[in-house]
């Protein structure tokens, strides 16, 4: 067995009720799983398998109706919303499909704004936001706006947004979902070498069944409740080649 | 986060969107403008309204028949006996010079002119009493009140108008009512007032009026005046000085206790209190109407920072998503809110006192000044910041209350 402070994710029954209306809408069905330290999970299923309310909620932007949660040694499930704000800027780094990068604002801009939230002086900031784009392969970038990167640089600058408080999970929602093949692969050769060379624990939320293949571990989700746990003997390695001339060690 | 980083944010918003900022701005800019150039032009004719009504003095008052609050039984009038007993140093101590008048309007003459006239009957202690003195020539003197002289001093105006290619036109002679007078002066120009020009008059010895041109008599045959300034001896003493001329004329009038007075005596503060309380309520109506412009400019900025709030609904989900407090977004929306409203309250400012200015500058030869004061500024600063805060409260609260899971998918 694990020892208990190898585990970063441990959720134990969780159930989520949405009420619409007069209906309710039972989209977690007593969902219990564990995530170590430094490990790659792939959570899939179809759409309306509950994972998208799974990620959520491992997100900390949503709370379960019932059941236990325990982030990285704290127990979240019953928080303020406050509190669990401070728990998403410490230890949860998004990166979503669609980016969500902050319009008219540049690369660098965007990758510091959890370290505003987190109260860290500007300087500091900013040089860690810089390490962090350098980290990505963007240090060339650092002024450009969003509209003059490409999707898979946007997604590179979301990984580093993600990545500057140095959280204990990453959360990547389709992280793939919006780029040509090559780009989607430059983003998974970033989080599987992060994950390798930081030990960032990555939590991966895809219906494509090859990027799942990526993750040390694939959870099939199907109608609220955990159906399948795949090990993956050898996970897909997104080749190196992939980053043109770019063989420095991170920081 | 803290207020600077606010503030940045905040600038950021705004210049993102500057003609949508500058447009949402106007109602503000164009209420506060017209709060600072009504304020200012009240406060400008308030001052004009007393420098006019300094230059009868500060320790001068005069006394009308008649009463403005009470019906009388009798009619009332004011006599040169009356005027006589004032001068009575042992009943009114702090009474300095008195100066009894009798007004009237009369047609004047000068061959090939022809005019009605204001002619004031005066003694010689009016000059002193009205601080108002002959340019040229001298000013009509006892012996000409005493001796009835057909004597005139004639005001700038009047000179302009009959004599308007003399620069000294004593010696010459006017007729009024067709009675010939030697002009022996010409009073310095007092410039225009509030009720016309003073300068337009023609002053003749009090005896002279009474007997020549206006022979009012009471119902007992004593000469009628139409009032009579007071001088009292210094500023402090202009109360015991009304006191004193009370209860002469009560007793001379034989008004019984308890019966109101047939006299009024009005200083200059009365009359600058009066006007003040006129132009008090104006300014306070202007005030009312500039306040509902104001009213709905907020209303324009809590428009546009719904429309933002909208607009802006991803921003705000990645921002929570990264750790962003309901606060934090609360402080981001307010602070933009107010920036604007406070932005366009300075614009109205400087606006509004441009107004003014402009104001001023047209009526610079009525020697009409706006007076743009602090309070004012102060106010309309304080104000477009309230306006701010309170229409950009509810924007800010929805802004803060979005969920940041419904807000990261909101399309």
């Amino acid at each position: 067995m694990v020892h208990p402070s190898d585990i970063v994710i441990w959720i134990e029954q969780l159930h989520k009720i949405y009420k619409m209306g007069e209906t309710e809408v039972h989209a977690l069905r007593g969902v219990s799983l564990a995530v170590k330290h430094g490990e790659i999970v792939a959570i899939m299923g179809p759409s309306g398998s509950g994972k998208s309310t799974l990620m959520n909620i491992l997100g900390c932007l949503d709370q379960p109706t019932w059941g236990q949660y325990t982030l990285d040694g704290e127990d979240v499930s019953q928080m303020s919303e406050d509190a669990l704000a401070a728990v998403r800027n410490r230890r949860v780094g998004f990166v979503f499909q669609s980016f969500n990068l902050l319009p008219r604002t540049t690369a660098l801009d965007n990758v510091l704004l959890p370290l505003v939230y987190a109260g860290v002086a500007p300087r500091e900031r900013r040089r860690r936001a810089v390490a962090m784009l350098e980290a990505v392969g963007l240090g060339d970038r650092i002024h450009h706006m969003p509209n003059e990167l490409s999707g898979g640089q946007q997604q590179r600058v979301a990984i580093a947004r993600a990545l500057v408080n140095e959280p204990a999970i990453i959360m990547a929602d389709e992280p793939t979902g919006n780029l040509d093949s090559q780009s989607g692969k430059e983003v998974m050769e970033i989080l599987q070498r992060l994950n390798r060379e930081r030990g960032i624990t990555v939590v991966l939320v895809t219906h494509d069944l090859r990027i799942g293949h990526h993750a040390q571990r694939v959870l099939h989700l199907f109608d609220g409740k955990l159906r399948r746990e795949e090990m993956v003997e050898a996970p897909i390695q997104a080749v190196d080649t992939v980053l043109e001339a770019e063989e420095e060690p991170l920081p | 986060m803290k207020v600077l980083e606010s503030l940045r944010l905040a600038v950021k918003a705004l210049t993102a969107n500057k003609l949508r900022s500058l447009l949402t701005m106007l109602g503000i800019i164009i209420g506060v403008g017209a709060v600072i150039t009504l304020m200012s032009v009240g406060e400008g004719v308030q001052a004009y309204i007393t420098t006019q009504f300094q230059s009868i003095g500060s320790n001068l008052f005069f006394i009308i028949p008649g009463s403005f609050e009470q019906e009388l039984k009798r009619p009332a009038y004011l006599t040169l006996k009356d005027a006589e007993a004032l001068r009575n140093p042992l009943d009114a101590p702090d009474v300095a010079r008195v100066a009894p008048l009798v007004q009237g309007n009369e047609r004047v003459t000068t061959p090939g002119k022809d005019k009605r006239v204001d002619i004031q009957g005066v003694t010689p202690d009016y000059t002193v009493v009205r601080n108002w003195y002959p340019r040229i020539g001298e000013f009509i003197s006892a012996a000409d009140n005493q001796g009835m002289a057909r004597v005139a001093v004639l005001g700038q105006d009047t000179a302009d108008y009959f004599f308007p290619d003399d620069p000294d036109p004593t010696g010459e002679v006017v007729r009024i009512k067709g009675i010939p007078f030697r002009v022996v002066g010409v009073l310095e120009q007092r410039g225009g007032s509030s009720f016309g020009s003073e300068d337009a008059v023609i002053l003749v010895p009090l005896n002279t009026m009474l007997s020549r041109i206006a022979p009012r008599r009471t119902n007992r045959g004593e000469p009628r005046l139409s009032f009579i300034y007071v001088q009292a001896v210094a500023e402090e003493r202009m109360d015991a000085a009304i006191e004193e001329v009370a209860q002469i004329l009560r007793q001379r009038h034989r008004i019984l206790p308890g019966e109101p007075d047939d006299f009024t005596a009005i200083s200059q503060s009365d009359i600058i209190g009066t006007f003040q309380q006129i132009t008090g309520v104006l300014t306070v109506f202007l005030g009312a109407i500039a306040g509902i412009s104001l009213l709905v400019g907020g209303i324009g900025i809590m428009n546009i920072m719904l429309v933002s709030v909208t607009e802006r609904t991803r921003e705000i989900g990645l921002r929570k998503a990264v750790g962003a407090r309901r606060q934090d977004i609360l402080m981001q929306f307010l602070t933009e809110a107010v920036m604007l409203s406070l932005l366009g309250g300075l614009i109205g400012i400087a606006l509004g006192a441009a107004g003014a200015t402009a104001i001023s500058y047209f009526l610079r030869d009525e020697g009409f000044q706006a007076v743009i004061t602090v309070g004012a500024v102060v106010l309309a600063t304080l104000f477009s910041a309230a306006v701010g805060l309170f229409f950009g409260i509810y924007p800010a609260q929805r802004a803060a209350r979005l969920n940041p899971i419904d807000a990261l998918r909101y399309e």
